[in-house]
């Protein structure tokens, strides 16, 4: 890889098709077409079945998670039910809310699986999400400038956005984005820039905010009063039931007569009802707020693995000027990185782990991108492009390495690399 | 958005109970979970469970369902609308009421006759089984009898255009007001009547009903002519006539002619929807959503123009019922392919499933 340290930002990194002539781009726009057709042609029975199991089981870990922690005062009630209730929020957050509301639904006609109906349980609402991730993130996949996910506005990602000394702080909020993740997404959703230069009516920025707070209200209202008062309330019921009942055998004899005249024959049932109720709207409390962080920093750390790794390549408004089918899939291809793992890691990720093929086919159910990744590492292979992929905690490390360099002036783009040659040799890194 | 069932007659208590849970259920709602335990329990959209499957002839059969809440009721001639996932995908169709609206197990039939080419038809004829769930959309249709029914009636049917006649019968039969019905009906061979079992049973329990079977494979179609001797009195009759295009054409000519085409109320089947590429001046459709443009020729319905040029479009019935399909239209005029009626102001909310452009047009789709 020619680069000199003096040499503009945008030359510093050769683009990733420069070698790849009009005809070949357009050849291989193709062979991506095709292999959309061929999996969206086939959707059927299978696939239904998959999407349908998978809110399912949603459903049955949510059940189970809210039973759990009925208990939460309990140790043991409180982990298992958090953990039921973290596993049910990512699924129904990735593999669930962000595929369905990409379309990839749409095919079964369904009135319930539907991207034009699903509302998720996070702080964005529908359909300012689906205006600033499928339309804004999705068309202008990295390009900097344009693709406001790049960074998210607030974090310097790439080197070759300028530096400003806010950034010094972005490892601090590098972290509480991470556990905020989800209000982090819906804040910027409402796109500060376009609201500052006034590209965006004010009606809609009031309609927009509505959406948020009514998010906002529907998530503290069920996770922080009504579950914790469920609980609280089956957890005074089980204590009035069990201190009644110890009443009743109580010493009969003259202490016994003595000590209940004292404190009153009701007073001790009220009061341990009352403790308990506190300490386990509490405990659920606390649990459904766990829930909510380990749901936030799973999605954080999975989408910034997304495109923020080395391997990824980020383009100038210049380059893609006048970009052509190809070049489409050739920006999608490079401007993301894949994350191995096993299938249920996949299932978790929501299938982001297949960020390449989710960027080549947003709107291809994501059940099918695990099918279709061999035909696409094939495609690189002959074209001479790369695949990027790496260990999950590999491409996480690289994201927080370049997050803590980046918060300093200066920077290069990181060695990428190069061209994809088959299983056998591995991808590679830089050479 | 995909076509919806429709909204069932859930008792109010539960409505209310629902309603006061669910904010623990946010953005879902109680139904949700619910419907796991069963279907039916969805208070969202009106589901019904296929009870039984009996076969009317080798390529016919009665679909028996069980509607999760208690039935709206319907009256006899009706359609409903179903909801019925074929191969992962979900298609609305409408079938007639072959049922009539009093039986006392609640269940409702329709009765769907296998059209090699479609979708829907042959799964119900040869998959459909017992426990599958389906969507039950709103029961519509004009070709109803009267109430009270007319004192003497004339039933013209042929083919699968039996159904919506056989609710009538039952419904009369029920009532005890089959006193006076003749009905004309024609089939290929004697293996194809459906019902066949059913006619011959009122025929033998009810003499006021009064059969002709006329087997068209031998001894030809029924013409409107054959009608005196068939039924000396048609004229005098209110008569109910369902089956094939041409075989209503051709009656409506001739209560025309030598008839009151009052007395005449008649049902058409999978109404033809466009197909005449020169009814209308077609044109160029531009999607505003896809930025997709197609050509259109004006018997072609603008969904079916937009499919074929790749854009993604909303559609539910494809026959003008359901509004799944509707978009606005941001220029030009277009013309209903069902009655040729040209009309289109901007921002009207057209249905694209049954209107062809007449011009150029524009459409927020």
């Amino acid at each position: 890889m020619s680069t000199t340290a003096t040499a503009p930002i945008d030359t510093q990194v050769q683009s990733p098709l420069a070698h790849l002539s009009e005809e070949q781009l357009e050849e291989l726009g193709r062979e991506f077409d095709a292999i959309r057709d061929r999996v969206m042609d086939e959707l059927g029975d299978r696939d239904r079945r998959y999407i349908e199991s998978m809110i399912e089981m949603q459903r049955r870990l949510a059940v189970l998670g809210r039973i759990l922690l009925l208990a939460s005062r309990n140790r043991g009630g409180w982990w298992a039910g958090t953990s039921a209730l973290s596993a049910a929020k990512i699924l129904e957050n990735m593999e669930i809310g962000h595929n369905v509301m990409h379309g990839q639904w749409d095919w079964m006609n369904d009135p319930r699986i539907h991207s034009s109906t699903w509302d998720w349980d996070t702080a964005s609402t529908a359909e300012a999400w689906k205006h600033s991730h499928n339309y804004v993130h999705h068309t202008y996949t990295n390009i900097r400038g344009k693709d406001k996910d790049l960074g998210y506005e607030i974090m310097r990602i790439d080197p070759a956005q300028k530096w400003n000394p806010v950034y010094l702080a972005q490892p601090f909020y590098n972290l509480i984005l991470m556990a905020l993740f989800e209000w982090g997404v819906a804040l910027h959703d409402l796109d500060f820039e376009a609201i500052r230069k006034g590209r965006k009516p004010k009606h809609q920025v009031k309609r927009e905010l509505k959406g948020i707070a009514g998010k906002a209200k529907s998530q503290i209202v069920k996770d922080y009063i009504a579950w914790p008062l469920v609980s609280a309330l089956a957890a005074t019921a089980v204590d009035v039931v069990v201190e009644t009942r110890r009443q009743r055998n109580a010493p009969r004899g003259l202490l016994g007569r003595v000590k209940r005249r004292r404190k009153g024959r009701w007073a001790p049932v009220v009061e341990a009802a009352l403790d308990s109720g506190s300490k386990t709207f509490r405990a659920t409390a606390k649990a459904d707020a766990t829930a909510n962080i380990v749901r936030n920093v799973w999605a954080y750390a999975i989408i910034f693995c997304g495109h923020f790794p080395d391997q990824t390549y980020t383009f100038s408004q210049k380059e893609v000027e006048g970009e052509s089918r190809g070049g489409w899939y050739v920006r999608q291809l490079t401007g993301s990185a894949n994350i191995e793992g096993s299938p249920l890691f996949h299932v978790a990720s929501g299938n982001l782990s297949f960020q390449v093929e989710h960027h080549l086919f947003p709107d291809m159910p994501s059940s099918r991108y695990a099918e279709i990744a061999p035909q696409v590492k094939d495609v690189c292979e002959r074209y001479g492009l790369p695949y990027n992929s790496g260990p999950f905690l590999q491409q996480l490390g690289m994201v927080q390495r370049t997050i803590l360099r980046l918060a300093l002036p200066g920077g290069r783009p990181r060695p990428k690399p190069g061209p994809y040659r088959g299983e056998s040799n591995g991808n590679g890194s830089g050479h | 958005m995909a076509e919806r069932g429709a909204v069932p007659n859930v008792p109010r208590a539960r409505q209310r109970a629902l309603h006061a849970v669910r904010s623990l259920f946010t953005p879902l709602l109680p139904d949700d979970y619910l419907e796991l335990i069963n279907p039916l329990w969805s208070t969202q959209e009106l589901r019904g469970r296929v009870e039984r499957i009996e076969q009317e002839t080798p390529d016919a059969v009665t679909v028996l369902i069980r509607p999760g809440y208690e039935w709206v009721g319907h009256r006899p001639g009706q359609y409903l609308r179903i909801g019925i996932v074929v191969n992962g995908v979900h298609h609305w169709r409408a079938y007639s009421l072959t049922t009539d609206p009093g039986r006392p197990d609640g269940l409702i039939g329709i009765t769907p006759k296998l059209v090699d080419s479609g979708k829907v038809s042959p799964f119900l004829v040869h998959k459909a089984r017992p426990g599958d769930i389906v969507r039950l959309g709103g029961v519509e249709g004009t070709f109803v009898l009267p109430d009270p029914p007319p004192e003497r009636l004339l039933f013209i049917s042929a083919g699968s255009g039996i159904t919506p006649i056989m609710s009538m019968l039952r419904s009369l039969d029920r009532d005890d007001a089959l006193t006076d019905v003749v009905h004309v009906h024609s089939s290929r061979t004697a293996d194809d009547v459906i019902f066949g079992e059913q006619l011959r049973d009122l025929d033998s329990r009810r003499p006021g009903y009064k059969p002709h079977l006329q087997l068209t494979g031998e001894a030809g179609r029924v013409s409107p002519a054959d009608l005196d001797r068939l039924c000396a009195d048609w004229r005098e009759r209110h008569a109910f006539v369902s089956g094939p295009g041409e075989m209503l054409d051709a009656l409506v000519r001739h209560w025309r002619e030598e008839g009151d085409p009052e007395l005449l109320e008649m049902e058409r089947f999978q109404p033809v929807i466009g197909g005449d590429a020169v009814a209308g001046e077609g044109g160029a459709i531009r999607f505003l959503t896809s930025g997709l443009e197609a050509e259109c020729d004006g018997g072609t319905p603008i969904l079916v123009a937009g499919e074929e040029a790749g854009a993604e479009l909303p559609y539910g019935c494809r026959m003008g019922i359901c509004h799944t399909c509707i978009g606005k239209l941001c220029k030009g005029e277009v013309r209903d392919l069902r009655t040729g009626e040209v009309h289109g102001e901007k921002g009207e909310m057209i249905r694209t499933c049954v209107n062809a452009p007449e011009g150029d047009v524009a459409i927020a789709l």
